[in-house]
């Protein structure tokens, strides 16, 4: 399913937060969008999976998703938003529990989101006993247990040590080889746009623009082979050089919203 | 730095971490009770006035067993219980309305600013000229007294349920009527329950001062009765009962804390 985004803009009172922003994500694509931190990414994902109206412009999907999906765009929150009384298991049925599905067709589904996720032990703790990156986990599980058609991930890794952040990272490559998902991906980490982007759309500083967009011809999988070091090592220089600038500029920003 | 011999570096991170000691409040307690026995029976405190706590209890002993413990007991207990249940049922509709729904906002939190401030008992000879100086108009001082303080915190608890759980919940698609269930009210509970605390010691409160006015039974009717007749050990007994049904309410508050928020 392709992901549409034209002449997006949004304020937030007298704060311009997008200016204007045509984006497309092609079916199986992930796009990593990369910016300073308040240059509007998090609203342009808000607007991209209808939970903003945006100022101006219009969102659409084009194509068929996948069979069994439940829910078209779907989040992956950077605080994982689990609920803290709900176990692994209830918090991943929470995305199921609205729909018609008989208790068995549920229970597949989530038992398969927590095999998928490494999750099968852990079905029956609560989120406080666990450590941040299994949170984040659960929330992937959460949003691959209804068969995505585009996921949407707002800075997913940002709260997770470097570690933690690498791992995480090859799990989800393995996901997105498998379900060959639309995703459009948030974050400011510049390796992290590296290694999981089919291509990397730079924005400016506030108010948000598309500066520029890089592909990665590199496929995803082969990425950290030694003999690619070097080529990706020079990807995210470039990468650097097109938000240095920006990234400074925002920085000694004082908000004034 | 100059070659020299080696220092060891001395520990300076002690102090400031509260270690438990489960005796010292025992000892505390059984070391002020002793001062107080000692005192009276060295006829420094009028016994008139001032009963030892040996008096005290012998007053709580024949209280109990003359049967009338129960009787005041439980007409107490039976106003705290009904007028509770009355006012904090519904303090939490209101409150929780008053969450959810911007109407009930916007007419909620002026009437409850302008009402919460007034002391319930102020109210209660309103309450005799209506319903009478019966059960009826002390169930009424506590359903009031126990229902502004309910409906703050369940608007309150409510109104800090995290936004993020909110989207994430309308990012899945759930509906409006599952959103409240499933996540707003149990968001919510943590705050639900503290205010219970609030309300419940609220209502002890009430309970006292409103049995002290035409009730024959009743913990705060014996307390006013025993001060009249000058029978000090039996209104200290009377004032340890009612610590103790403090003490008893707090723990069962406790108790049912414990379970509901297990997850914490
Ligand atoms: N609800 C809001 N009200 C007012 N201003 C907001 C709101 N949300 C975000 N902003 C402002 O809009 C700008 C863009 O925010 P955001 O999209 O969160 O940026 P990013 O995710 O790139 O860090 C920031 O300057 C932020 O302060
Ligand atoms: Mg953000």
């Amino acid at each position: 399913m392709d992901l549409r985004l034209s002449g997006i803009a949004h304020r937030y009172g007298d704060l311009t937060a997008i200016e204007r922003v045509d984006l497309t994500v092609g079916s199986g694509e992930t796009v990593v969008l990369i910016g300073p931190s308040g240059c509007g990414k998090s609203t342009l994902l808000g607007i991209a999976g209808g939970l903003l109206a945006p100022g101006a412009g219009r969102v659409e999907t084009a194509g068929a998703a996948p069979a069994g999906c439940l829910n078209p765009l779907t989040y992956v929150f950077q605080d994982f938003a689990l609920l803290p009384w709900r176990t692994v298991e209830g918090n991943v049925a929470l995305a199921l529990e609205h729909h018609p599905l008989t208790a068995s067709e549920r229970a597949e589904r989530v038992d398969a989101a927590l095999a998928l996720t490494g999750l099968r032990e852990f079905a029956l703790v609560y989120p406080k006993q666990l450590s941040g990156g299994m949170r984040q986990r659960v929330g992937l599980a959460r949003a691959v247990v209804v068969r995505p058609a585009i996921l949407l991930l707002d800075e997913p890794l940002s709260a997770l040590d470097a570690q933690t952040r690498e791992l995480l990272m090859a799990d989800l490559l393995a996901i997105w080889e498998r379900e060959r998902t639309t995703a459009l991906y948030v974050t400011h980490n510049l390796a992290e746009a590296a290694r999981l982007g089919d291509r990397v759309v730079v924005m400016s500083r506030r108010p948000g623009r598309i500066k520029d967009t890089l592909a990665i011809d590199l496929p995803r999988g082969a990425r950290e082979r030694p003999e690619h070091a070097a080529a990706m090592a020079d990807l995210q220089a470039r990468l650097w050089r097109l938000i240095e600038d920006e990234a400074r500029v925002a920085e000694r920003e004082v908000a004034d919203g | 730095m100059a070659e020299s011999a080696p220092r060891p570096v001395a520990f300076r991170g002690g102090g400031f971490q509260p270690s438990p000691r489960r005796w010292a409040p025992w000892l505390a307690f059984a070391a002020i009770l002793g001062l107080w026995q000692a005192a009276s029976a060295a006829g420094m405190l009028p016994s008139l006035f001032m009963p030892s706590p040996v008096e005290i209890g012998r007053a709580l002993g024949s209280l109990a067993a003359s049967g009338d413990l129960g009787r005041h007991l439980g007409a107490s207990l039976y106003r705290i219980g009904l007028g509770w249940t009355l006012g904090a049922a519904a303090g939490l509709a209101v409150g929780l309305a008053m969450g959810l729904w911007s109407m009930a906002r916007a007419v909620g939190i002026p009437v409850v600013s302008a009402l919460f401030p007034i002391p319930k008992i102020a109210l209660l000879p309103l309450f005799i000229l209506w319903f009478g100086i019966g059960e009826p108009s002390k169930v009424a001082t506590i359903a009031l007294g126990t229902f502004f303080p309910t409906v703050v915190s369940a608007f309150g608890a409510v109104d800090n349920v995290p936004r993020n759980l909110i989207r994430m919940a309308q990012s899945f698609g759930l509906p409006v009527a599952e959103i409240v269930r499933k996540v707003v009210l149990p968001g919510a509970l943590p705050g639900v329950l503290s205010g219970f605390r609030i309300s419940a010691s609220i209502a002890l409160i009430l309970v006292v001062a409103a049995e002290m006015i035409g009730a024959e039974f009743g913990v705060g009717a014996y307390i006013l009765l025993t001060g009249n007749l000058m029978q000090i050990d039996r209104l200290l007994a009377g004032v340890v009962v009612l610590s103790l049904l403090g003490l008893a309410i707090g723990a069962i508050l406790g108790r049912v804390e414990a379970w509901l928020l297990r997850w914490r």
